[in-house]
């Protein structure tokens, strides 16, 4: 019995002590809140204008879109240093599910958003609207000591990719070139850039076993740079920054056209069909009853060509970014 | 037959002589190929990080330009999240080794609670992430917060401050409770003048230890959401945050060499951070261990 008043005794006592300290930390967390918005309205009325909204902006998803949306965050944060954006990388995927959650304003995503997403969306009453704010071309490349590869058909880079098929080496892919493996290179499943090219090349079938898979694309840049017959995928970007160690494949087009990715053929369209848009998602609501949400999307819009260049994406023709500000004026 | 012993006895002295020196390369090896991997890592990211390491690189945000990226959002958010594990870890985890070391009945169910609280601090720190998302995060609705993150951090090294805790208690010669007893103290009045005095320079090296491995903690982290761009100071335990490690694995997946260079100069700060609270941990148990 006596061991049992003083066991209760210990258990309300640490749980009164850990209430305590969490109950001084919200107090604490609380005041500094008040104070903070009080800075607010002072330097709000100070600077007039542009810096006078307040609140914050949740914003989730693709790893590729989050160079593109830090740049503009971080813009956007010198303009409005009162709202709070804050852009997680979830990917894709995790984005979308946080979106249909109602937890976040915004989602990004390097996809189309897919049916059953948007399902889930109307089922949740969340309406949104899609915006497109760059261009990544997914540039497929080899070892920069690689001189056989002059270019590859779609057909050729399914054959090379597809577990059931049985090409292994290069010679199997084309007479003449080297009877040497081909080591592949993939990013991870969990990313949107797999995604695209499981669609577009693999046709959502099981992708060759022996390919090294990473979640860190510089893996795959090192692993082709490192191995005369290595092949891989993964963002413009990428490549852009690594152009010294890998080599670029062109790619044939539907036209016949065995097209380089570059600023000009991704944004023009002829360098497909691996280049691939990138969308912000916003909630309606978001934006019309939160100015911060509102500004967040407006400031985005407007800078996103800037800074997708920036970062090392292609920037849309300018008509679009227009019609897009025009799309979000009319959700006000 | 004299003569054939002293031959048999010359061998078995070659062999172990020979065992000895195997023995001492062997061991020699071990120990530089620890500190040859140390030192390639250090120098590494030394001399890759050391160009981008000055004071803007503490007080600016994380930044699209190499140049202008800095960790202040980070370190605030790794304060904030500390703020929350130390108290909540300490008060817990010490509570429970003094409940199991001084009021648990020694049986079966008491041994079994110990046992399994050895076994998670071995647990795989992305496990404890996962369950911070579902109870934190999800169930009590605290979203990816200060707060998730801080208690999912506690209940990361709770077990290994209770297994500290635990020991520093356990040794408190036997004869310092007995003088207790003797004098007519209760349990409380023990715990309070003599266990918790003795035990506190060895509780306290536990936890700093327990902590700086909180503070180079990602994975779990990662779980509660916390790889995020903030360019603000959190102002409540309801804030966003990321910490330190996350900013730093933020930047080395980015495709311009430039950054792997800025998260080399944050895991310089994360070096000197951890060296401090490594060497805190060492003066506490020099200066205030006593010795029975």
């Amino acid at each position: 019995m006596r061991m049992n008043k003083s066991m209760k005794y210990g258990t309300i006592l640490s749980m009164a002590l850990l209430l305590a300290a969490c109950g001084n930390e919200t107090a604490d967390g609380g005041n500094t809140e008040d104070t903070g918005s009080e800075d607010t309205e002072t330097e709000g009325t100070a600077e007039e204008g542009t810096g006078d909204i307040s609140g914050s902006v949740q914003i989730d998803g693709s790893s590729t879109v989050f160079p593109i949306l830090e740049a503009v965050g971080e813009e956007f944060s010198i303009a409005y240093p009162d709202v709070q954006a804050t852009i997680g990388i979830s990917g894709t995927g995790g984005g979308m599910e946080r979106f249909i959650a109602g937890e976040t304003d915004i989602a990004n995503a390097s996809r189309p958003m897919k049916d059953e997403e948007a399902e889930l969306l109307e089922e949740a009453g969340i309406e949104f609207t899609e915006f497109q704010i760059a261009l990544d071309g997914l540039s497929v490349v080899v070892n920069s000591e690689n001189d056989w590869v002059d270019y590859l058909t779609l057909e050729e880079l399914a054959m090379i990719w597809l577990d059931s098929s049985d090409v292994e080496t290069w010679a199997d892919v084309r007479e003449g070139w080297p009877d040497e493996e081909i080591l592949l290179f993939s990013p991870g499943t969990d990313s949107g850039t797999y995604d695209y090219f499981d669609e577009v090349i693999l046709d959502g079938e099981q992708i060759d076993r022996q390919a090294t898979l990473s979640e860190d694309d510089n893996v795959l840049v090192q692993g082709t740079a490192g191995s005369l017959n290595g092949l891989a995928y993964f963002g413009y970007a990428y490549y852009a920054e690594n152009q010294d160690t890998v080599k670029i494949v062109p790619i044939e087009n539907s036209e016949g056209e065995a097209v380089t990715p570059d600023d000009q053929t991704v944004q023009d369209g002829s360098y497909e069909p691996l280049s691939r848009p990138l969308f912000i998602y916003v909630r309606n609501d978001s934006v019309s009853e939160d100015d911060a949400v509102y500004e967040f999307t407006k400031y985005t819009l407007e800078m996103a060509g800037e800074m997708a260049s920036e970062v090392g994406y292609v920037a849309l023709d300018d008509a679009i970014y227009e019609e897009n500000l025009e799309l979000l004026e009319s959700l006000r | 037959m004299k003569e054939k012993r002293i031959v048999i006895n010359e061998n078995k002295t070659n062999r172990r002589v020979a065992y000895n020196k195997i023995g001492r390369v062997l061991f020699f090896l071990s120990t530089a190929f620890g500190m040859i991997v140390l030192a390639t890592l250090l120098i590494r990211i030394f001399t890759q990080g050391i160009g981008y390491l000055n004071w803007n690189f503490l007080t600016n945000y994380a930044s699209r330009r190499p140049e202008d990226a800095g960790i202040k959002a980070a370190i605030a958010g790794t304060v904030w999240v500390m703020g929350i594990t130390i108290p909540v870890s300490l008060i817990l985890g010490v509570g429970t080794a003094i409940y199991l070391e001084e009021y648990a009945p020694r049986n079966r169910l008491t041994r079994f609670i110990e046992l399994n609280i050895s076994n998670l601090a071995g647990v795989p720190s992305v496990v404890f992430g996962l369950l911070g998302l579902t109870v934190f995060v999800r169930f009590f609705a605290m979203g990816r917060s200060i707060l998730a993150g801080g208690l999912t951090m506690s209940l990361l090294i709770l077990p290994i401050i209770v297994v500290a805790a635990k020991e520093a208690i356990r040794s408190i010669p036997q004869e310092q409770y007995e003088a207790a007893y003797a004098m007519g103290a209760t349990k409380w009045q023990i715990i309070r003048t003599v266990v918790l005095p003795a035990a506190t320079p060895g509780i306290l090296t536990g936890a700093i230890l327990s902590l700086s491995r909180a503070v180079g903690e990602t994975a779990s982290l990662l779980m509660i959401g916390a790889m995020a761009f903030i360019a603000y100071l959190p102002d409540s335990i309801y804030s966003s945050f990321t910490v330190l490690p996350i900013q730093i694995f933020n930047w080395a997946g980015r495709p311009q060499a430039a950054f792997q260079a800025v998260a080399a100069a944050g895991s310089i700060v994360l070096l000197v951070i951890l060296i401090l609270m490594n060497s805190l941990a060492i003066v506490i148990r020099n200066k205030y261990t006593k010795r029975y």
